[in-house]
């Protein structure tokens, strides 16, 4: 295992990490106001299907893009709806969506498209591909530097760039401005918040607005980036992963970014392990192998996390004393 | 009352016009399509085609239903089929066992036909294909194309079917280049393993990484994936089940197709030629059921000395010269 390797399993991680951060700080916006959304998974869903959509009649990635956020945003809506205006059971309204994105992508797919629910192939053109940055090319040669630069800072979507510069500006916004102030505390104490004359509604759906911005974009990572289409059911569970690292990280933006890319890692380190001969031991069976990034993360989880405590009004409709 | 009548005689006129189309539809064949449905680019699809050649041939009609209601739907819609008279009903895809097993036993005088699965009843004809034969030949043709002398193949997930693919493909590989590399890695663990195509396209990246320049994607939908990760990095792929040479022409090496169209073309027609028998056949390169595909998409790619093996590997597997090894007979590879 030399340099190259390292760095081509380190950029893996990104790219598996990408769609990961992007739902995971989604879902730290909003469970951060006190809304959880276990419908993360629908979200992607549904804006990968919008965003393959847009891009297969229009031809634009970009238009692609807001119509993936836009996908997210219905169902963000709806949501909203549900949990705080009639002030709905969180869980059993994100679950509700989990199950329409499902079935609604599928069937809108296969009638629209007649291809069993897979949207056409997009081409080079109509997505948002590798982006070399300046020198890339140049620079690969040079010892240790050239790969590093080429290989792990260059190469990647344009999305993938947006995800990680998103962490830092979500840690400012949620520390360091007024908005992210009242939101925190809209999550821990909504009653404090409308006594001092802000409306918990309006701050709870700018919050959801956030999440489906970035989750629509992680979305459309997955059928316009990093594949080329949307097929039936491709967000695969990352919904629910994205999930598992908020309460990993105790919803904070940067151990999210760090849990994301480490579940990303397992996964890389997974895949280049699988049928490879190690001294002395042999080839381990694949299975063993690729169980390997759960039972690592319940050792984290178990042994080195700690308690993780969700903001106290998560889940809570607030209703307005009279 | 008024609109209760009403009600009555739409039901009535409903119960006709079903009566109607039951006895149209005496001795037809039907076929009722998986949950991919009917228009899937794949399996469905495939069926769908070859019942319409059967039909354009033959003049006759075929009786069909696409299922939206998932699993719960299968038993009632096969036995509701049963029960108008259509004869033979083909299901494709083994989802079907379960329900086919309980209905075809309570229509001991209809014929069922079930596509790549066997159910053991004296009115069902069971069609399977030997995967290991067509994956032989396009592991012949992916050794010959490789330059790095590293090929890929990548499996859903570790299960029986599949790892016929990839043994067949090994094989194949194999015997043009003893030296050859084959990587072989699972996208999951399990069947949402099909659908994942963001993971797919880093598994392919993985083996391009390790050096290898033709990998055989046997993902269904996630092998998208593969063959876009492929053609990014300008190597080679090969497709599975359909023609796929079409997704990246001049990066999709072959695809390693599985001819259910042929499959439910020859059981219609023996059906209406009166040859229908109930047994459990097997189809391979011999009945040109499994094989790799040529078209003008990848003709640039296929060089006349792959051309040559190909042919070559064809005539000896159907002599019986090539035996090529089946992982399901033993659940083990050999190379």
């Amino acid at each position: 295992m030399d340099l190259i390797d390292i760095v081509n399993i380190l950029a893996q991680t990104v790219r598996l990490a990408t769609p990961l951060i992007l739902a995971c700080l989604a879902g730290l916006y909003s469970e951060r106001a006190g809304i959880v959304d276990i419908g993360l998974e629908g979200k992607l869903l549904a804006s990968a299907f919008t965003a393959a959509t847009v891009a297969a009649l229009t031809g634009s990635p970009w238009l692609a893009l807001l119509a993936g956020i836009g996908g997210a945003l219905l169902f963000s809506g709806v949501h909203g709806l549900a949990s705080i205006n009639f002030k709905g059971n969180q869980t059993i309204s994100g679950v509700a969506l989990n199950f329409l994105a499902a079935g609604l992508t599928t069937y809108l797919g296969t009638s629209w498209f007649k291809r069993g629910g897979f949207t056409p192939q997009l081409s080079a053109d109509q997505r948002f591909g590798p982006l070399q940055l300046p020198f890339a090319a140049e620079l690969r040669n040079v010892p240790i530097i050239g790969p590093i630069y080429s290989g792990l800072i260059s190469g990647y979507s344009l999305i993938t760039y947006f995800a990680i510069l998103a962490v830092p500006i979500t840690a400012w916004v949620l520390f360091r401005t007024r908005f992210g102030l009242r939101l925190r505390a809209v999550g821990e104490n909504p009653k404090a918040i409308d006594t001092a004359g802000i409306s918990v509604t309006l701050l709870r759906y700018q919050a959801l607005i956030i999440t489906a911005v970035l989750v629509g974009i992680g979305g459309a990572y997955l059928s316009i980036a990093a594949g080329a289409g949307f097929i039936p059911n491709m967000a695969a569970g990352r919904g629910y992963i994205a999930l598992a690292a908020l309460i990993f990280a105790k919803w904070k933006p940067w151990p999210a970014l760090l849990v994301c890319l480490m579940f990303g890692f397992l996964d890389a380190v997974q895949l280049r392990l699988q049928g490879i001969k190690f001294p002395y031991i042999g080839e381990i069976p694949v299975q063993a192998i690729q169980v390997l990034p759960y039972i690592l993360t319940v050792i984290l989880l178990a042994g080195f996390i700690g308690r993780a405590v969700a903001p106290k009004a998560a889940g809570l409709p607030y209703t307005k004393e009279r | 009352m008024i609109n209760f009548n009403r009600h009555l005689a739409a039901l009535a006129a409903g119960v006709a016009a079903t009566a109607m189309i039951a006895g149209a539809a005496l001795a037809d064949p039907a076929l009722l399509y998986d949950g991919g449905g009917k228009y899937d680019k794949g399996f469905n699809e495939s069926a769908f085609n070859g019942a319409t050649r059967w039909a354009q041939e033959t003049g006759g009609t075929f009786g069909e239903i696409d299922l939206t209601g998932g699993d719960a739907q299968r038993e009632q819609s096969l036995r509701q089929f049963a029960e108008r008279g259509y004869s033979p009903i083909l299901v494709p895809g083994f989802n079907w066992v379960s329900s086919l097993s309980t209905v075809a036993a309570e229509f001991p005088d209809t014929k069922f036909v079930i596509i790549d699965s066997f159910v053991d009843l004296p009115n069902v004809k069971s069609i399977e294909f030997k995967e290991q034969e067509g994956s032989y030949l396009v592991g012949v043709m992916a050794a010959l194309a490789s330059k790095t002398g590293t090929v890929g193949v990548i499996p859903a997930f570790n299960f029986e079917l599949l790892e016929a693919f990839a043994c067949g493909y090994k094989q194949g590989a194999l015997s043009v280049n003893p030296q050859i590399k084959v990587l072989q890695n699972y996208v999951g663990t399990a069947f949402e393993a099909f659908n994942d195509v963001a993971k797919a396209t880093e598994v392919a990246n993985t083996q391009i990484d390790q050096g290898a320049d033709v990998v055989f994607a046997v993902a269904g939908g996630a092998g998208n994936g593969v063959l876009q990760a492929a053609a990014d990095r300008g190597v080679l792929s090969i497709g599975v089940d359909q023609n796929q040479n079409y997704m990246h022409p001049g990066s999709v090496l072959t695809s390693m197709q599985k001819k259910v169209d042929v499959a439910t073309y020859e059981a219609f027609k023996s059906f209406s030629e009166g040859t229908f028998v109930a047994d459990h056949t097997v189809l391979g390169v011999a009945e040109d059921g499994v094989g790799p595909a040529f078209d003008d998409n990848n003709a640039s790619l296929i060089t006349p000395e792959i051309k040559a093996a190909v042919d070559d590997a064809t005539a000896k597997i159907i002599s019986g010269e090539i035996k090529v090894h089946d992982f399901r007979s033993d659940k083990a590879c050999p190379v």
